[in-house]
């Protein structure tokens, strides 16, 4: 039997002890690690996933997304929106005209980049995406939404790295069985502009 | 007689659940329990959704482990496909639920804590051990809360050594805070006043209204998912079934500590036998890049957890079309919570709040 009120005094120990150490101990050997985060941020990890972004090579124009609309069809809660660009004859010309995300829906689930064949969606590390309006800012267009590889390569290295040389074999072995490219480029030329006056 | 609505605005009620409570001065002499505030129609998206989309629905479920939801949906849809895991990936599932099932445990206990008027120090010691675990869930999964993680036929990530060294250090530090932790707790007298001999719930009351989970062990009844039907490498881990005995809220409190215990022991031996290999069956959906195409062939399957809060269920019906013909979830806060007021009669009004804090509830779950 022991003295009534000893269980008490004992926690009131453990809390004085934790209230001491948390001044000297490490962050993670039981000591503060909350960071105060407006001043201080933590650099996330590179797995993390927020908000989908759009791949481009070089410029804007080279944007690596054809407008396939797969990711469109497999989002789960539906918050993306794609129109294909059409050229002057009125073909598709294997480019979104219209890539509209709706941050206020998306559930950050990742699908888009798993389903893209494409390698053009991938996952951002953007967390700060406040906004005052609702239906005016929350719907992120294609000019907000494309990011040059370099910034996928700064938040994601490694996954950008074995994407870029995935992309580059698949490119070697392209080359590799189609030789002669100048020929192919007149034929698709003709092929427009007799197609061009139906 | 004196009847007031409890919620589903009070802080106490864990989300948005309302008990309308009849009194007569401070004892309760009659309570209903009125759920669905957070009803989100989570069956009938489903039911609209190919298969592999409804994965990061059931990260909504439970939000507070969602790793036990994946397990138990994917295991459905594996029954229903025909999908076989491979080894390593069957290991990193058990390791993560697990893991889940401590996040989950050190929270209830420190949420039930909160409401009986500990105000915050066992909560935010226990925050501080969750904290690394989510950031180890952040790192593996890409998210700390809706993970996503488990696909038909394996995992989507493998753990890196890194990712298991990480593990390791959680695995082994953890037994020093859970001294700790019953050091400030379970021999307090002020929480043995308040939690022994109250809310009293008998083993056959308890398996009468199907109650599963800790509430249930709590009350002497000797019944786990994972011994019972040992999916997954379960059957393969040593692992003891921690019982209370008189089944009253001190009970339900000290057989989740128990199992945070025996969960560190499963995790300890998952991490020396997890083998090399593929984390991903050839076959999977998620591998072929073409989750719409992925139809299961034409009947049904039921597949069931040990979720930390009880029996998650999973009924799957499937018509040979990408999308499940019916779609519905066993949740396991949804039953426990038909005998709050069993347990709460002749109870004192302040006793209510930690007999729903002790059943763990998740108004994500219950009202799906």
């Amino acid at each position: 039997m022991t003295l009534f009120g000893w269980g008490v005094l004992k926690g009131m120990g453990v809390t004085l002890k934790n209230f001491l150490t948390s001044y000297f101990r490490k962050p993670d050997e039981g000591g503060i690690f909350t960071v105060q985060y407006p001043e201080e941020r933590e650099k996330p990890v590179e797995n993390y996933r927020n908000f989908p972004f759009l791949v481009y090579d070089g410029t804007p124009e080279k944007i690596r997304c054809v407008a396939c609309g797969i990711c469109e069809r497999e989002c789960p809660p539906k918050c993306i929106h794609i129109e294909m660009e059409l050229d002057a004859a009125g073909k598709p010309a294997r480019k979104p005209a219209v890539f509209d995300i709706d941050h206020g829906l998306c559930m950050n689930c990742g699908m888009c980049e798993e389903v893209c064949p494409f390698d053009s969606i991938f996952m951002d590390h953007a967390f700060e995406v406040t906004a005052p309006e609702r239906q005016k800012n929350l719907v992120r267009h294609k000019k907000e939404l494309s990011k040059s590889n370099e910034y996928f390569k700064k938040i994601r290295p490694a996954l950008a790295s074995a994407v870029d040389q995935k992309r580059k074999a698949a490119e070697e072995k392209k080359k590799a069985a189609v030789p002669p490219p100048p020929p192919q480029s007149a034929g698709g030329q003709a092929q427009t502009t007799a197609q061009g006056p139906q | 007689m004196l009847e007031i609505n409890f919620g589903p605005q009070h802080p106490s009620t864990h989300g948005v659940f309302r008990m309308t409570v009849q009194l007569e001065g401070e004892k309760i002499c009659g309570l209903k329990p009125v759920f669905g505030y957070l009803h989100r129609n989570h069956e009938q998206i489903a039911e609209n959704l190919p298969y592999a989309a409804i994965m990061p629905y059931t990260d909504r479920l439970d939000y507070v482990n969602a790793l036990a939801n994946n397990f138990g949906y994917a295991l459905t849809v594996e029954k229903l496909a025909g999908l076989e895991v491979p080894e390593r990936a069957e290991y990193i599932r058990v390791i993560m639920a697990e893991l889940s099932r401590v996040v989950n445990h050190v929270t209830v206990i420190g949420f039930m804590l909160n409401d009986l008027g500990a105000f915050f120090t066992p909560l935010l010691y226990a925050f501080r051990e969750r904290e690394r675990i989510l950031d180890l869930f952040e790192a593996v999964t890409g998210s700390r809360l809706m993970n996503n993680y488990f696909c038909f036929g394996g995992v989507k990530r493998d753990l890196t050594n890194a990712d298991l060294a990480a593990i390791r250090k959680i695995v082994s530090r953890f037994p020093a805070f859970l001294e700790e932790f019953e050091a400030l707790l379970t021999k307090n007298e002020i929480l043995c006043m308040r939690c022994q001999n109250i809310g009293v719930l008998s083993g056959k009351a308890a398996t009468n209204a199907g109650i599963t989970g800790p509430v249930l062990r709590a009350s002497g009844v000797n019944y786990d998912i994972r011994k019972v039907d040992g999916y997954g490498v379960y059957g393969r881990f040593d692992f003891k079934v921690p019982l209370g005995q008189k089944g009253d809220v001190y009970d339900r409190f000290y057989v989740r500590v128990l199992e945070i215990r025996e969960s560190l022991k499963i995790l300890d031996q998952a991490l020396t036998q997890i083998p090399q290999g593929e984390i991903m069956n050839k076959r999977s959906p998620s591998i072929l890049k073409i989750p719409r195409n992925f139809k299961p062939p034409v009947g049904e399957a039921y597949g069931r957890v040990e979720s930390p809060k009880g029996e998650l269920g999973f009924y799957v019906v499937s018509d040979g079309t990408p999308q499940p013909w019916r779609y519905h979830v066993r949740a396991p806060s949804l039953i426990n919570l038909t005998v709050l007021e069993e347990m709460c009669l002749g109870q004192k009004i302040a006793d209510a709040i930690i007999i729903l804090g002790s059943i763990d509830i998740v108004l994500g779950e219950t009202d799906r």
